[in-house]
């Protein structure tokens, strides 16, 4: 399978990253080299096998139902969460208006 | 007195321990070479001088008072920025997290500071670990404290952990922590003459460290010297509720368990990974090795993996999966860089924030990986890849019916010139030898074997069974008594 410039944007648009004409047609020969080189699994017969989701057996953990079992992981830390933000107002996250 | 930069991370804390020197010294000294070495190697994004001193006086200062040490009382090292560390940036080499502070410790920075260990500095990688040579970095590529002899060309010290593996190389830290998820520790290790180990999937805690490819992460130490890493190992590892994959498995006292006498071991050779046209010196020092740990007392079998030439084009569909969908967090809402052009809308400034905070090759994988997972592809691709990757598993444990450990080269060359490796793809096959193992989540480690034609190292790589850290270690041993590596970089800088 291979890729033209109008999918290579639509890729971009779903993975959010805004790219000029002209990165997107040097993108286009570069994902075509990768994706055809990693065509090469076609030829591998993987029939019965299930998918491999874990390398190591491990069942999933449940802890305990306790608000703040684990302090560093809990809750009550709003400044902390906020700190970074790149526009922290008012308790809350801030971002471009979203509703017109 | 001998150098305190040259001494081991043994050697140091041992020193401390008898007070020889003190911790404090220790620091200094390496403070020192530190900024001595930043223009030249570019090493660090993020020097703290001042972290190290108040680790080294708090190890002084409990030894003055009778308490016992940490396992690493007294020694400063490199920390990978990768791993958030409390108070100080981290960026994980991209623009997109420069200015980030982390309000809290990684879970293996932090299990080092309680083992003694003090923080020199920040070091650089490639950008969210995608590299193998330190050039996607956004804080510039990293210079390899190694030059082929009468040549000043600068080199790659390999990647993506080519901080660490520039400063252990150059003896301004005694000891790093590194990731890795295709080769992270292992390739730059070897590239620069240390020793380095991934341990087995789930050993050390991935919480706090900044996720690429969450099935394949995993942190490990790099060093002078097997004995090292395993003692840093031990700091690191152990269980952790915090991560869901983190294995709840007690941590051995690996470093006193060392053994290089390997009478009654096999290691598999497996015939798949010697290439048509490997390069005759990496071929050489695996020939090399193979009689070393025949000298040591191990049974040399021949064994195959058969679907070891899929490993790669399996690594780049699964890892750039995951990594598309762990960096969907990066949207300049929470933490990080923004960029809101004039009037734009909140999915506006998604794109603009990710198009100027994420490099090329991190781009590239988002790409791919968006495109493997999207619709109409994802069976094709990724599912595609994970039973592919189950194949590439069993045959490891097929061969470890055979075999205790497995002898490989660690990368098919020698480091490469900085800007040597324009094409993506070309860089992806340099992987070809530490992938598989990666795939597996096996323990792996690289230890130092010999210089090639042009006097640069190579390593050679010893793959374990799931939780044999101490296997792999111990072969790692009885090639570091062997192959004499006493080479190191002539100071330039």
């Amino acid at each position: 399978m291979s890729v033209d410039t109008a999918t290579v944007a639509k890729i971009a648009a779903l993975a959010r990253i805004k790219v000029t004409e002209g990165e997107l047609s040097a993108m286009v020969p570069e994902l075509n080299g990768i994706l055809a080189w990693v065509e090469q699994l076609a030829e591998v017969d993987v029939t019965g096998v299930e998918p491999m989701t874990a390398v190591i057996p491990n069942a999933l953990r449940l802890r305990a139902d306790v608000v703040n079992a684990d302090p560093l992981t809990g809750g009550d830390v709003r400044d902390a969460v906020l700190a970074n933000a790149p526009a922290a107002e008012h308790g809350f996250f801030g971002v471009p208006k979203v509703i017109e | 007195m001998t150098q305190l930069t040259d001494l081991t991370l043994a050697g140091i804390r041992d020193g401390v321990a008898k007070g020889e020197f003190t911790a404090t010294e220790v620091a200094g000294a390496f403070n020192a070479a530190v900024a001595g070495a930043q223009d030249a190697l570019n090493a660090f994004i993020v020097t703290t001088p001042e972290a190290a001193l108040a680790a080294a006086a708090k190890v002084d200062a409990d030894r003055a008072a009778g308490q016992t040490l940490g396992k690493l009382a007294g020694v400063p090292i490199g920390m990978k920025d990768l791993f958030a560390t409390k108070g100080v940036q981290t960026t994980a080499a991209s623009k997109i997290l420069e200015g980030f502070v982390p309000p809290y410790e990684s879970t293996v920075s932090q299990k080092l500071w309680d083992a003694g260990a003090g923080l020199l500095g920040k070091l650089n990688l490639d950008q969210f670990a995608m590299g193998s040579s330190n050039e996607s970095s956004a804080f510039g590529h990293v210079i390899s404290p190694w030059r082929r002899p009468g040549d000043t060309t600068a080199l790659a010290p390999g990647g993506s952990s080519g901080g660490s593996s520039a400063a252990v190389a150059a003896r301004i830290v005694p000891a790093a922590t590194g990731t890795d998820t295709g080769g992270s520790i292992r390739q730059p290790a070897a590239f620069t003459g240390i020793s380095g180990i991934k341990p087995t999937y789930g050993r050390c805690s991935r919480w706090g460290i900044v996720a690429f490819a969450s099935s394949l992460d995993q942190a490990g130490p790099m060093a002078r010297t097997v004995t090292d890493c395993a003692i840093m190992l031990e700091a690191m590892a152990g269980f952790d509720a915090k991560d869901s994959t983190s294995l709840d498995v007690p941590v051995p006292e690996w470093a006193a368990s060392l053994s290089g006498d390997l009478r009654g071991k096999k290691v598999g050779i497996p015939r798949e990974y010697r290439l048509d046209g490997l390069n005759e010196d990496v071929a050489k020092s695996w020939d090399a090795g193979i009689a070393w740990l025949k000298e040591a007392g191990a049974e040399v079998v021949d064994i195959s993996l058969p679907h070891t030439q899929y490993a790669l084009a399996t690594y780049y569909i699964i890892a750039p999966a995951e990594a598309s969908s762990n960096l969907a967090r990066y949207d300049g809402v929470r933490y990080g860089q923004r960029d809101l052009p004039n009037g734009a809308g909140l999915q506006d400034m998604y794109a603009a924030t990710r198009a100027a905070g994420f490099g090329p090759e991190v781009k590239r994988r988002i790409m791919i990986g968006t495109y493997v997972l999207s619709a109409g592809f994802y069976d094709a691709y990724y599912t595609r890849a994970q039973k592919v990757r189950a194949l590439i598993s069993r045959d490891f444990m097929a061969a470890f019916e055979q075999c205790d450990v497995i002898l490989t080269p660690t990368a098919p060359s020698a480091a490469f010139a900085l800007g040597e490796k324009s094409n993506p793809l070309d860089m992806y096959l340099g992987d070809v030898f530490s992938v598989p193992a990666s795939l597996a989540g096996l323990p792996a480690m690289s230890v130092p074997a010999g210089l090639d034609r042009n006097g640069l190292p190579l390593g050679l790589q010893i793959i374990g069974k799931p939780l044999d850290e101490q296997g792999v270690l111990n072969a790692g041993l009885a090639i570091e008594a062997r192959a004499n590596f006493v080479a190191k970089p002539n100071m330039w800088w």
